[in-house]
């Protein structure tokens, strides 16, 4: 079985099929369009802030606001890629043209990355010249300290997002499992256990708040983060290797 | 060829398949057939490796599934009409399929042909009907020109023209020397187009034979007679030394009979007979007869209960 051949029919699956266009298309719309509102209510309101809001300010990661709710659709197009082998049944017909499965999985695990890469890292881009944009006299620019750094790991950061549901889907199945953890684990959860400081020491090591450090560039004031954006990065990478490692490993021993 | 080997699966404390042994040759149509729940979409999973066995093992062409380079190209399967994603089209399904196996891309236009869904390829699958969702999933069977095909329940609802087109074409398949294994639960319907014969029930194997051996077993032929005079009649029959067996509605059953010498024999004594005529026990009645042991689920034959008045049917005449 060449992989060659799995890229290809993995291909073919996921661009003839029209969440993948819905999903994603989301993704970008928010990501962007938040993230230019977000940037240009900052810029009315910058003189109105304190001073020590004003000293942490921090441009680039402000055009990335729209990541919190475009991060959302990246993770329904990461699930829905791998769940609904599962909810259409599919999942036999295509396990029995590549019983290898964990070429199967590489190669729709693969198709589905590299799709999302592209997407991430044009949303990213685009995010920060609008961001920036709506900015005004507050902007920075791509060749300042550590802004290119955080502007690629904004890219990196989705992809992973969608990367680490596409695990989580390997493992559960269901796509309404899936989504119904993953959702409010994101939106909610997550938020809720960084933002309060009995749980905060835990919060920053969950995937979604390590791995955003990377696109901060002025670190926030009394900041005690233990680890920098790529060591962030990293830890967000241990966490979806793990995730894909545990889908590879069930799918290997369930029955289709 | 496939090869099954002791396959067993066992799920708990069930057992779905119980140490299965038998081989499919090529050339010829092998019905599977059992009642349902008998396991015989089970052994199907396992044939294709989906699903792992307890014991036991299967080979194709004297190879495991997994094993097999392009799959397609040796083994074809239907186990499922709605194993596919209904939201792509018939086209896009084959060509995700093909590409999988190394199948040329013309050879997806070629199965549609086949199948006669070339003017729907474009349509998504959701669309289809039972009926064509069955011939897109034979087309997907048919993509790798395979020397093996497997069918599971290839005629579950289909109209009769469905029915005769899937006949004629698993005949023609095995014509051209081609290994062709399908399942189902209706007799009737292997023995219109099968060969050879294997029959299970509740995992186990209960017969391994061929369709003619199977018909000349099974099929038993008696003369049905009725009379009004039936004691005088009985007597008549005892005297001659034929045997009579009773059988309800007052009707006797000659085994093996001839209805000639019943007639004439009648005749003679000048005896009024009402019906006088051969019968050939089906082979849907032999076949339950053989699983009757093995049926997991019995329908209970007493009617359905008296539907009870629905509420506030007696309104008007309070």
């Amino acid at each position: 079985m060449a992989a060659i051949q799995v890229v290809r029919s993995e291909w073919t699956k996921i661009r003839s099929v029209a969440s993948t266009v819905w999903t994603l298309s989301l993704a970008v719309v928010v990501t962007i369009a938040l993230g230019m509102l977000i940037s240009a209510l900052t810029k009315n309101e910058f003189d109105n802030m304190s001073a020590k809001d004003r000293l942490s300010f921090d441009p680039t990661y402000i055009s990335f606001a729209g990541m919190s709710l475009g991060q959302l659709a990246m993770i329904v197009f990461g699930v829905l890629v791998v769940s609904n082998e599962y909810s259409t049944g599919m999942i036999r017909t295509s396990l029995a043209a590549v019983p290898q499965r964990g070429t199967f999985l590489a190669g729709k695990i693969g198709v589905a990355t590299g799709l999302a890469l592209v997407v991430s890292m044009a949303t990213s881009f685009v995010a920060f010249f609008l961001g920036q944009a709506m900015l005004g006299s507050h902007k920075t620019a791509l060749g300042d300290p550590h802004v290119l750094r955080a502007v690629i790991g904004g890219g990196l950061y989705m992809t992973l997002i969608a990367v680490f549901s596409m695990g989580v889907a390997a493992m559960l199945r269901s796509p309404m499992l899936s989504l119904g953890i993953l959702m409010p684990f994101f939106f909610l959860i997550s938020n809720i256990l960084g933002n309060v400081s009995a749980t905060k020491k835990i919060g920053r090591f969950l995937p979604d708040q390590a791995g955003s450090r990377i696109m901060r560039v002025v670190p926030r004031i009394d900041d005690d983060t233990p680890y920098g954006p790529w060591g962030g990065l990293g830890i967000m990478l241990v966490w979806v290797v793990a995730a894909l490692l545990g889908g590879y490993v069930l799918l290997r021993r369930r029955d289709a | 060829m496939i090869e099954l080997a002791g396959l067993t699966k066992r799920y708990g404390e069930k057992m779905a398949v119980d140490d299965l042994t038998f081989t499919v040759r090529p050339g010829i149509v092998t019905g599977f057939l059992g009642p349902n729940g008998a396991g015989k979409s089970t052994t199907m999973r396992m044939m294709l490796g989906l699903d792992r066995p307890t014991a036991g093992d299967v080979r194709i062409d004297g190879r495991h599934y997994d094993r097999l380079k392009d799959p397609l190209k040796y083994i074809g399967a239907l186990l499922d009409a709605k194993a596919m994603h209904g939201g792509r089209s018939a086209y896009n399904h084959l060509l995700c399929l093909a590409q999988s196996n190394g199948i040329p891309r013309g050879r997806v236009a070629e199965v549609l042909d086949t199948v006669g869904l070339t003017g729907v390829a474009r349509k998504k699958a959701k669309g289809f009907s039972l009926g064509m969702g069955q011939r897109l999933g034979i087309a997907g069977a048919l993509l790798g020109d395979p020397r093996i095909l497997m069918f599971d329940e290839p005629v579950n609802g289909l109209d009769p023209e469905g029915i005769h087109w899937i006949r004629t074409l698993m005949k023609s398949l095995a014509a051209q020397g081609r290994t062709v294994f399908v399942s189902s639960h209706l007799m009737s319907e292997m023995a219109l187009t099968a060969d050879h014969l294997v029959v299970i029930g509740q995992g186990r194997l209960l017969a391994d034979t061929s369709m003619a051996e199977f018909i000349e077993q099974n099929s038993r032929s008696y003369v049905r007679v009725r009379s009004p005079q039936r004691e005088r009649l009985l007597d008549v029959l005892h005297e001659a030394g034929v045997t009579v067996v009773e059988s309800g509605s007052g009707a006797l059953e000659v085994d093996g009979g001839k209805a000639e010498h019943i007639g004439e024999l009648a005749a003679q004594h000048q005896i009024v007979l009402h019906e006088l005529s051969p019968q050939q026990a089906s082979l849907e009645e032999a076949f339950m007869r053989l699983t009757a042991e093995s049926v997991e689920y019995h329908a209970h034959s007493d009617g359905p209960a008296e539907p009870r008045p629905a509420w506030g049917d007696g309104w008007e005449r309070s």
